[in-house]
């Protein structure tokens, strides 16, 4: 089956080029920084040259050290808090929507608790509860941050699972006399790839959001280098008002550039999940390379078929008349 | 929680303390008696009802006080924001949906590019271009010094024009979500017969769009109410960068300076403001979907 085919528009295929490059940096990271992001030996404040690639901090540091290892510990968090949500989001939906009654009630209760809560403000009162210690260690962080934000998945995830819960294979697995836990995470749960993938690249996202945020208002450990103790520094430093733009600029940009990639990607999993969708986000060359109409304006938009299909080709007749 | 915010305020005295003066502080915030812990539960319960949330122990005032002048500025800037970006967020969403496929397509990842720039950096970096470099919006707090505050238009004009920039963020930072929502709810939707009928009926484009987007938009409504959450939090940020005097400050304050009881009444206040919130939201639903209004009426 070839299930996992992903649209080749040029949206995924950046997005996944721009979360491969991240990805490589955070494994190698702190070992291409050429010198330690803590060394203060440095002649502060200096302009971005071919020694600091990025300029100095004011306590001369160099910028470049800090960005690549702090690509590290961001990424680290923002995968441990995804991977620790979607488990729970996964655990918390999929029972809820294949057991309902009285289980689906309560577990729908909790999420909405959560969702009701608006999540950074408790984020900041539990990380205060924080002995300061655990504040600079990755799975703690990512602990609390996964408790604000799987919410928002169980409620897509359980939705999701009610539209499979009475199909011909569930029915035919609890005939079989398969135990619940069992069709829940092994009959369900391949179903739901799609969606577990898209609540996962969401949660990632939330969680670096949040643990920048944390670390950026200093309630983290701020001798962990991450990209949000770097706007820390950055801010506690005024370097914003007085124009070190080298400072504060690329740790921003780099966030933004990893949730973007995580957003192109997720557009990519909409598609494959809505074949409406994909004919949709199809530039025009390639809609007629398909033989596609160039402009879809009335009915539906065509569903686009694997190759070798011979209905491949819609003609525009058959759009219309449906 | 570690520590303890009467230490915390000792600490800040600079003269020799007393174990008395102690005793009278901890007495003052009410802290003195002995009690179990359900009934310092029950005293708390009873005293929220009469409209006591305590005294903040860093502001020395009560918590009532403090929140009844900082609630509004940030109800004001997250309400009008939320509401703005939702609007024109679904509004260009519904014409992406419509027009799907044309070179209108790339605002969606420029918009989601926004959406992925933590929002305090945003933020700070809107401050820096179009306050402090190029003048265009007047930066940090929410009014100017020379005016005062009261119930006249020359106050109100000032709060406007120092809200532009904190709301134009926060529009810039959340409206991606609302475009893309609607947008592939739209492209659905105008699959289904109902908006081939209305065409085939010969209904003017403007009609037939108003028709699906009416029908498109209910996911979103569905979704506001609670996104509303997460809205808050972002917006909560907002005030920090711009100094704003509202909420998202207070509670920064209060937690760095263990202030609990400030924290509780934060807590309270934020609390029900999203569940009023959500019955706003939900209100709408019914307004625009007449099937839930059947349902409740059977």
């Amino acid at each position: 089956m070839k299930a996992l085919r992903l649209p080749r528009s040029p949206k995924v295929i950046l997005g996944l080029i721009i979360l491969g490059f991240f990805g490589i940096l955070t494994v190698v990271g702190p070992w291409l920084a050429p010198y330690s992001p803590s060394a203060t030996n440095f002649i502060p404040n200096l302009l971005p040259s071919a020694q600091h690639w990025l300029g100095t901090t004011s306590l001369g540091q160099d910028i470049f050290s800090q960005l690549l290892v702090g690509a590290r510990a961001t990424m680290v968090v923002a995968i441990v808090a995804g991977l620790i949500a979607t488990c729970l989001s996964m655990t918390v939906g999929i029972a809820a929507g294949y057991l309902g009654g009285m289980s689906d009630e309560g577990l729908s209760l909790v999420s909405n608790v959560y969702l009701a809560i608006p999540g950074l403000p408790l984020l900041i009162v539990i990380d205060s509860y924080l002995p300061v210690g655990s504040r600079s260690n990755a799975f703690v962080i990512g602990l609390i941050i996964s408790l604000t934000g799987w919410a928002w998945g169980a409620r897509v995830l359980r939705a999701q699972t009610m539209s499979l819960r009475n199909r011909d294979f569930v029915e035919v697995a609890r005939i079989i006399g398969e135990r619940p836990y069992r069709i829940m995470f092994s009959e369900i749960a391949p179903n739901l790839l799609p969606v577990l993938a898209s609540s996962l690249l969401f949660t990632i996202l939330y969680s670096i959001g949040a643990y920048v945020t944390l670390a950026y208002i200093g309630l983290t450990s701020t001798s962990v280098w991450n990209w949000g103790t770097m706007l820390y520094w950055a801010q506690a430093n005024n370097a914003p008002l007085s124009n070190e733009w080298y400072w504060f600029v690329p740790p921003g940009i780099c966030i933004a550039l990893v949730g973007t990639g995580l957003a192109l990607v997720n557009f990519g999993i909409d598609e494959f999940i809505n074949p409406r969708l994909r004919a949709a986000g199809l530039t025009s060359r390639q809609r007629r390379a398909l033989g596609l109409p160039r402009r879809i304006r009335l009915g539906l938009t065509p569903v686009i078929r694997p190759p070798r299909n011979p209905r491949m080709t819609v003609s525009p007749a058959r759009l219309v008349s449906k | 929680m570690p520590g303890n915010p009467i230490q915390t305020l000792i600490g800040r005295i600079t003269h020799q303390v007393t174990p008395a003066e102690i005793r009278a502080i901890r007495l003052s915030f009410g802290l003195g008696f002995k009690q179990g812990l359900f009934a310092q539960y029950i005293t708390y319960i009873t005293q929220l009802f009469h409209g006591n949330l305590g005294v903040s122990i860093t502001l020395g005032a009560p918590v009532s006080s403090i929140l009844r002048e900082t609630v509004p500025w940030t109800v004001g800037l997250i309400g009008v924001s939320t509401v703005l970006s939702f609007a024109i967020g679904t509004i260009a969403g519904a014409l992406l949906g419509w027009t799907r496929g044309s070179r209108m397509d790339s605002l969606i990842p420029t918009a989601t590019f926004f959406q992925a720039i933590p929002y305090f950096f945003l933020g700070t970096i809107m401050l820096l271009v179009f306050g402090s470099n190029l003048h265009w919006f007047p930066v940090l707090g929410a009014y100017s010094q020379s005016v005062t505050p009261g119930l006249n238009w020359a106050f109100i004009s000032n709060v406007i024009r120092y809200g532009e920039l904190p709301v134009l963020s926060i529009i810039l930072s959340s409206i991606a979500g609302w475009m893309l929502g609607m947008r592939n709810m739209m492209i659905t939707m105008i699959g289904e017969d109902f908006v081939l009928m209305a065409v085939a009926k010969g209904l003017p484009r403007r009609r037939v769009i108003m028709h699906a987007a009416r029908n498109a938009v209910l996911p979103s409504i569905a979704n506001l109410s609670l996104a509303i959450g997460l809205v808050v939090s972002g917006a909560l940020l907002v005030e920090l960068v711009f100094n704003y005097p509202g909420v998202g400050n207070l509670l920064l304050q209060a937690v760095l300076n263990e202030d609990y009881p400030l924290i509780q009444g934060i807590f309270l206040v934020i609390t029900l403001t999203v569940l009023a919130a959500n019955l706003i939201a939900d209100i709408a639903y019914l307004a625009l979907d007449p099937r839930t209004r059947t349902e409740a009426a059977v």
